[in-house]
Order: structure tokens, then sequence, then C-alpha cells
């Protein structure tokens, strides 16, 4: 039985630890000599008072959505992968050399084939980690730590090399200009929607909504996801019910690759149109946060996604704004990572003792 | 009117307008950030020097993420700073594209090209001032065997180590020159530790004088070679005074003259190509008190004539960035 009801689990405890993270965050920007309050809506107006800005908050969400389902889609299985950094950085080596060496007549068939092939390079960036755990019992948080140190190395050598673009800056050419993927204000503009074309959001927003179905489908309501849910749970009892444990940490790994690899229809296909170093750019760590905070739930990633991409995008404009150094704003976006992942039973178990007491007096 | 629209009016109320300022010059950083003690920190000072000495005030900006370039600029652009200075070849694209958007006012990059009628591009002649340390550091060297340690391996950083091998091997053909580079990340800028390990691993095959090109890594170059006691090079700003008596001088490249002549010139400034080598003083090596003892008037009197040589076109150096390949070194 639930300690307490689902929307306090899901919504209160969440919005509680936020809470929290701002009030702190307000101290410390007290401390260096600002206006908490007007700095609050400098951080919200940032990232949500014009399309421009919202736009690349939006930006920073579908990033975050893809790392964060991989990162689920893995945890179901209790796979903690951690190697979305680098298998977002393959699959955008995948999905750049799709889009540079294929001639696609169309940006939709670009958009299939680049996103298969950043799929594919995800995918396989995983594959190794998780036949190493499933024969070899290799630990996966190890093994893929160490592949996001060895995608860096492998990137940068082609970047500077064979794929590199004339002049100075090591990345690869641009893509072809009918290949581009539509922005947003193009997508809403089909719709009469009026929408700024000068942020960096774009299709791939679409495909990352549709990942979030995707992920839902397989989770809750295939036989795959059942059988991914119930190895998760326990793998003894999992194998006693003739699950094969092989099976499902490859292809939940597969999985949890090709959708970090996917997050490169968004920055390298959709943003930069070419493939630059660090394109990344901790994405893939930022992931793990937002499945964390997400639940392993679609939906929920979907929304600590977006928190995530105000709090950058927002971010950056505080840090203009006021002049503040970055790093600053590094702090308070750990703090909500500290508030609402790594201290959650902070809030959680007095909220629960609360709604424990409240039934037992119902009780009576 | 959609929701859409209605909810981004509404908001936009909220959000607060920055005061324009009349033609303030604004300077944007790299990812590496206005303190790494090198390239960007050169930036700075030279922004803090203007400053300083005119009274006047600047914005500026730290970018953490690539998808924030066009949006830095243009953030600047429409609050009419003029001009906008920003340091690092990365930023190439985005300037082409919102220079074009705002034909008024002026921009400036440097390290890098960019071809618009509105925008200065200030480049420099690295592996000219590269080649004249190099020349330094082979007559310095008592055992012929000289190292380079550069940071991230990327173009511009092999052109430092090409030039210093080819100044080198002018003052000595026998000499061997050990290149290594710190890493293929951007983290590559600022380990000092394996800029120490490097450091031990060239002295341990013969070097006795090493050259970092690695940013914030040159740190622990310069500390091992202090502490195993041979000569080291640094790099960008003069950093002879960090261990003197060891660091036998520094490669000076002026980036922070770049941006001062950018700030001073102001809304005046000149578009198109600013090459700063040696005949402009944009880059050369480090003379002062730290290091006067190591340099022999000899030793001076070399590199200042091949300087002369190299700025009047009688020694031509090779650039690692004109064809990708070094004739005496291999990466």
């Amino acid at each position: 039985m639930n300690k307490m009801p689902n929307w306090a689990d899901t919504i209160l405890v969440p919005l509680l630890s936020l809470l929290l993270a701002a009030v702190i965050s307000g101290v410390v920007i007290a401390l260096i000599g600002h206006n908490p309050i007007y700095a609050l809506k400098l951080m919200v107006s940032g990232a949500l008072g014009t399309s421009t800005n919202f736009s690349y908050t939006l930006y920073y969400a579908t990033n975050f959505i893809f790392t964060g389902l991989a990162v689920a889609v893995a945890y179901h299985a209790r796979m903690f992968n951690i190697g979305g950094e680098g298998q977002a950085y393959i699959g955008g080596l995948g999905a750049a050399l799709a889009c540079l060496y294929i001639p696609w007549p169309h940006w939709t068939l670009a958009l299939i084939g680049g996103g298969l092939a950043a799929a594919i390079f995800g995918a396989a960036w995983a594959a190794i980690p998780a036949y190493l755990q499933a024969k070899r019992g290799s630990h996966i948080v190890i093994t893929t730590i160490m592949f996001n140190y060895m995608s860096y190395p492998v990137v940068n050598y082609l970047l500077n090399g064979p794929i590199k673009a004339e002049g100075m800056e090591p990345a690869t050419p641009s893509f072809a200009a009918e290949i581009a993927l539509p922005n947003l204000s193009a997508i809403l503009g089909t719709f009469g929607i009026a929408f700024s074309d000068r942020g960096p959001a774009n299709f791939a927003l679409v495909i990352a909504l549709l990942a979030c179905v995707g992920v839902w489908i397989l989770i809750w309501r295939t036989k795959l996801g059942y059988e991914t849910r119930a190895f998760g749970e326990s793998e003894s009892a999992a194998k006693y019910a003739g699950i094969n444990p092989t099976k499902i940490i490859m292809i939940a790994m597969l999985i949890s690759g090709a959708l970090a690899g996917m997050m490169a229809i968004n920055n390298v296909m959709g943003e930069a149109e070419r493939l630059v170093l660090n394109a990344v750019e901790g994405a893939g760590f930022i992931g793990i946060a937002v499945a964390l905070m997400g639940r392993n739930h679609p939906l929920g990633i979907l929304i600590a996604a977006l928190l995530f991409g105000i709090l950058y995008q927002g971010g950056a404009e505080l840090s203009a704004e006021l002049r503040i150094p970055r790093e600053m704003v590094t702090v308070i976006q750990a703090l909500v990572i500290l508030f609402t992942g790594a201290l959650d039973n902070m809030v959680r178990m007095p909220i629960e003792k609360l709604f424990l007491s409240l039934r037992r007096k119902e009780a009576k | 009117m959609t929701l859409f629209t209605k909810f981004f009016g509404a908001t936009a109320a909220l959000a607060l307008t920055a005061g324009a300022a009349a033609a303030d010059p604004a300077i944007i950083f790299d990812l590496g950030g206005k303190f790494d003690k090198s390239f960007n920190e050169a930036a700075f000072t030279g922004a803090t020097k203007w400053a300083e000495e005119t009274g006047g005030t600047f914005a500026e900006f730290e970018i953490s993420s690539d998808a924030q370039r066009e949006q830095a600029i243009r953030r600047f652009a429409e609050e009419g700073y003029n001009p906008i200075v920003m340091a690092g070849f990365s930023w190439g694209t985005p300037l082409a594209t919102v220079a074009e958007e705002y034909p008024d006012l002026k921009f400036s990059i440097i390290d890098m090209v960019v071809d618009a009628p509105n925008v200065q591009s200030v480049v420099f002649n690295e592996h000219e001032g590269s080649y004249l340390v190099g020349m330094l550091a082979a007559m310095a060297s008592e055992d012929g065997t000289v190292g380079f340690i550069g940071g991230m391996d990327i173009p511009l950083i092999r052109k430092f180590a090409c030039g210093y091998a080819q100044g080198a091997l002018a003052v000595n053909p026998d000499a061997t020159v050990l290149a290594n580079m710190t890493g293929t990340t951007p983290a590559a800028w600022n380990d000092p530790v394996k800029g120490s390990e490097l450091t031990l691993a060239q002295i341990s095959q013969g070097a006795d004088v090493i050259y970092a090109a690695a940013g914030g890594t040159g740190v622990g170059v310069l500390q091992t070679a202090a502490d195993q006691g041979v000569y080291s090079i640094g790099v960008d700003s003069n950093q002879n005074y960090m261990h003197p008596g060891s660091v036998l001088t520094s490669m000076l490249k002026r980036v922070d003259t770049a941006v001062y002549d950018a700030f001073t010139a102001g809304t005046e400034l000149e578009a198109g190509f600013n090459v700063m080598g040696l005949d402009n003083g944009g880059v050369g090596y480090a003379l002062d008190e730290f290091n006067a003892e190591l340099i022999t008037a000899d030793m001076q009197a070399a590199v200042d004539a091949a300087s002369a040589a190299i700025a009047a076109g009688e020694i031509s150096v090779h650039d690692y960035m004109s064809d990708e390949t070094c004739p005496v070194l291999e990466f």
C-alpha cells in the first residue's frame, strides 16, 4: 500500500524540493549582493519571456529528454547507464557521417537516415559495456564511464583529421542546407502560431516527444517491457520465470544507447548542422538527474527536462544580465539537483509521516 | 491571437529590459572562461587595461555552451554594444550569421577569419614567435634535446609545435625535438598534473628545455621543470615571473593588445584582416628582469636577427595550418 497519495508523491514532493532549492539559491544570491526576487524573475523571464528564449529552453530540454529516457530505460532493468555522454557523442558521429556522405534528397529522409545512424552508433557504443556486464559481470557503471572517456579521443581524432573541414576549427563541414531540419518557428508557423526563428529549437523536439510515448509503450505495454521491469525488480525471480538475463541486459542497454545517440538529431542535425568538439556538453550526465527526478517515467522526464532547460537558459540570462560569474549559475543548478535528486528523502520522509498520521486519524 | 502569443506577451512584459549602453564595447569569452590563465584571460586583461586607461565600461559574458554563441552575440548587438569582440576560433560560424543581421555594428574576432564588411579578423603568427623561442631553446640546451608540450591536440597547437621545431633545428640541425600533446579533450587545457608527468617523461628522454603551449596545463610543466632544474618556456602571457631562473622565456601572443586595440578603435574599428606577427609586435619572446641572466647577449643577437629577417620576409617559417603538415616534426 502507498504511504501517501499519488499526487503527493509525484507533485508535492518535487515541488517542495524545488522550493527549498529556490530558498537556498536566494540566500546565495543575496550573499553576493543581488536581490533574489529580481534574480528569480530574471531567470523565469529569461527562460520563458520571449519566444526566442523559450526556444533555447526547449532546445536544452530536447537534449535532456533523450538522455533522460536513455537512463530510464536502462534503469528499469537495474542497469545504471552513465555512459549517455559518450553514446550521444558517438551518436553525433553517426549522424554527421550519414549527413555528410549520403546525398539525401529531402530533410525528412535525412532525418530518418541520420536519426537511424545516430541510434545505431549510440547503441553500438553501449553494446560493449552491455555485453561485458551480461557475460562477464563487469560492472556497467565502470565500463560506461570508461566508454565516455574513450569516445572523446575517437571523435577528436576524426575531427582533427579524416572528417575535418577546412580551416582552424576541429569540426566537420556544415551539412547541406537542404537537409537542415525545420526549426520550431517553421513547424508552428504551419499551424499559424508565431514563434521566433532565432532560437535553436527544431523538429527534434517532435521526435523527443514521440520517444517519450514510445518508451512509455515499451516499458508498460509490451512483453519486453514487462520482462525488463521484472528483471529489474528481482533478477533471480525473473530467471525462475524463464526470462533470459543476457537478453534483457543487452536489449535494455541497446535501446538506452540508441536513445542517447538520438540526441544527435537535436544538437548535431538540428542545431549546429555539423559535428563540433565536445558537442554533447554534459547533457549525458544531466540526463541522469533528469531521469532520477522524473522517477524514470516518460512524463516525469519530460517535466524534469523542461525544468532543466529552464535552469540552463534562465541561468545564462541571469549571468548575462546581472554580470555574475557563470559558476554562480552552476551553483544554483547544482542546488536544484541536490534537493530534487540526492536529498529527496529529506522532504519525502516528513511528508510520508504527515500523511500516515492523517490517515490514522481518519481511521479512528 | 493564439494562446502562445498571449503567453509570451504576458511574460515578456515581466522581462526587464537592460539599459542600452551607448556604444560601449563588449567582449565575449570562450568556453574556457575568462580566468583560464591563458588565452581568455589575456583578452580580459586587454579589456581591463582599456577600461582603466579610459575610465570607460564594457560588457562581458562567458558562455557555457556552444549553443549560446549566436545568442550571446545577438544579445549584445541588440543592446547596442559596439564593437563586440570575441576570442576564439569557434566564433567563426555564429559570427558570420549575426554580423550580417547587424550591418551597422562592428565586430572583432580573434584567431579566426570571418569575411564580412563589418568584421575585423585578428589572427596571430604563432609559428613565428614559436620559431624564436625554439632558437633560444636550442641555444640554451646542453645536449641538443628540447621538448614541446601542447594542450589539446588541435591544428592551432601543432602550429606552435612546428614553428618551435623549425627554430630549434635552425640553430642546431642535429637537435632532437620531442613533442607531446596533453590530451584530446578541452580538459587538456587545464591538467597541470598530466603536464607535470609529460615533463618528467621528456626530461628522462634528455630534454633540458621544455616549451609549454597548453593553457593551464603549462603551470605544471613550468613547476616540474623548475623542480627538476631544467629550463621551461611559457606561452601567451609573459610567464617568466613564475619561476625566475628556470623559465627561459615566454612566447608572447598579444591577445590583450588585440582586444585593447579593438576597444580603443571603438565604433571606428576597421574591418578586414589583421595579422599580428613579428613585424607589428603581435607575437614575440619575453625578456625581463626574471630571465635577463639566462639570455646571453649572443642569444639575444641571434634571435633579434632572425626576428628581423622573418619580419622582412627573408626567413620563412612554415605555417602548419597552411597545409596541415610539418616538414620537421611528426605528430
